[in-house]
């Protein structure tokens, strides 16, 4: 059994109890009684366990100062290039890992510790997401970019991914002009739950009939307040912008850290005040 | 299919709940999923058959109410209803509203014995 979360191998069981036994199904005498049914309230969110285990993340990367993104878009819409070039240049400035998620093959996580980062590969098997439990132990198997950029390439797909926090400071939508410019519009859930979407292969605009200004529109239409930027991960057009936006995450994390660990030192001060008097 | 997610996640809360509020057997469970929601109650009500199997909901019947969509408009600084995250204000036709309501995904209620 995990001593973190208490998980066993089999996370998800969903058997009442094992079966080893006969079921009593086949009672040797009637029932002349009926069980008696009562009703109970519970208005609990359907996902309040991947809630907790996203907030237990969140607490930890708050202590260690770590800014982490979860990246979520397509498959195929540029993020694991993006990602290699963006630790690349970022590596050198503070520490950055990367935890992956796909069905199958750690390719990208290889691609990821070929650009000079560690990354762990999650293989979700028949999964279509990341969810926050999973995160806790891919923890485990990476060193903590303390005081640094932690990125989550979650799997490539615009619906389910939505819905799952992971303990993130905020999801990043990545969508390549070779996309059609409705995708904000097909996939509301995705960019309404994005804090900024990332215009990726830029430098393929010439070769396309893809309306930028429409399919900017269509995203804030969706959501108002996202931020959006325009690159090329392959050119590297745009990209001092985004890692200027990922600086300044970084730091706001920073004084994320500093917030709490001032609370924590103002708790220690008055403790030993109150046992000196 | 994150639905099969969110069945399983709402049978392990059920089974964790046979405990502290004793009971042996779920009947019937209330969900309220929001207009916005991002889920298929379709994809939902299947997957609930194949997640409820052998478990205290084996029997269970699953009701989903459905919560409509309201959003506050920034413009016209009054509650309106929205339907898609892309809706405009039906008063303005702007899109400068925040959703207040519509994006629930919660276990309600239950029957049990």
């Amino acid at each position: 059994m995990c001593s973190t979360c208490g998980c066993g191998e089999n996370e998800l069981t969903i058997h009442a109890h094992d079966h080893a036994h006969d079921h009593a199904h086949e009672h040797p005498h009637v029932h002349d009684h009926a069980p008696e049914a009562r009703r109970l309230t519970l208005e609990q969110d359907i996902l309040a366990k991947n809630a907790e285990f996203a907030a237990g993340n969140r607490r930890l990367f708050t202590e260690r100062g770590i800014l982490v993104l979860n990246l979520v878009s397509s498959p195929g819409s540029g993020k694991t290039t993006l990602l290699a070039r963006t630790v690349q240049t970022l590596r050198a400035e503070f520490p950055v890992a990367v935890i992956g998620g796909d069905q199958q093959t750690a390719n990208d996580a290889e691609r990821i510790r070929a650009a000079g980062v560690p990354a762990v590969q999650i293989n979700t098997g028949k999964g279509c997401h990341l969810d926050a439990h999973g995160i806790g132990h891919a923890l485990e198997r990476l060193p903590l970019p303390e005081q640094g950029l932690l990125f989550i390439e979650n799997v490539g797909n615009l619906v389910c991914p939505a819905d799952f926090d992971l303990g993130e400071a905020c999801k990043v939508v990545v969508l390549s002009v070779t996309e059609g410019e409705d995708k904000p519009l097909k996939y509301p859930n995705m960019f309404a739950a994005s804090g900024l979407m990332l215009l990726n292969k830029t430098d393929l605009l010439p070769h396309l009939d893809f309306d930028v200004a429409r399919c900017l529109d269509h995203a804030r239409r969706v959501n108002p307040d996202i931020r959006i930027l325009q690159l090329s991960a392959r050119t590297g057009e745009g990209m001092e912008a985004w890692l200027d936006w990922l600086r300044q995450g970084q730091q706001a994390a920073l004084a994320r850290q500093i917030s709490r660990l001032e609370v924590d030192l103002a708790a220690a001060r008055a403790r030993l005040t109150a046992s000196a008097a | 299919m994150h639905e099969l997610s969110l069945c399983e996640s709402i049978i392990e809360t059920l089974t964790t709940q046979t405990h502290r509020q004793g009971y042996s057997r779920v009947r019937r469970v209330w969900l309220e999923i929001g207009a916005l929601a991002n889920v298929e109650q379709d994809a939902l009500r299947f997957a609930f058959e194949i997640a409820r199997r052998d478990t205290v909901a084996d029997t269970a019947e699953l009701d989903i109410v459905t919560l409509p969509g309201q959003a506050y408009c920034l413009d016209c600084a009054q509650v309106i209803a929205v339907h898609q995250y892309y809706d405009p204000c039906p008063c303005c036709g702007g899109f400068q509203w925040r959703l207040t309501g519509g994006n629930e995904m919660r276990i309600k209620e239950l029957e049990v014995e």
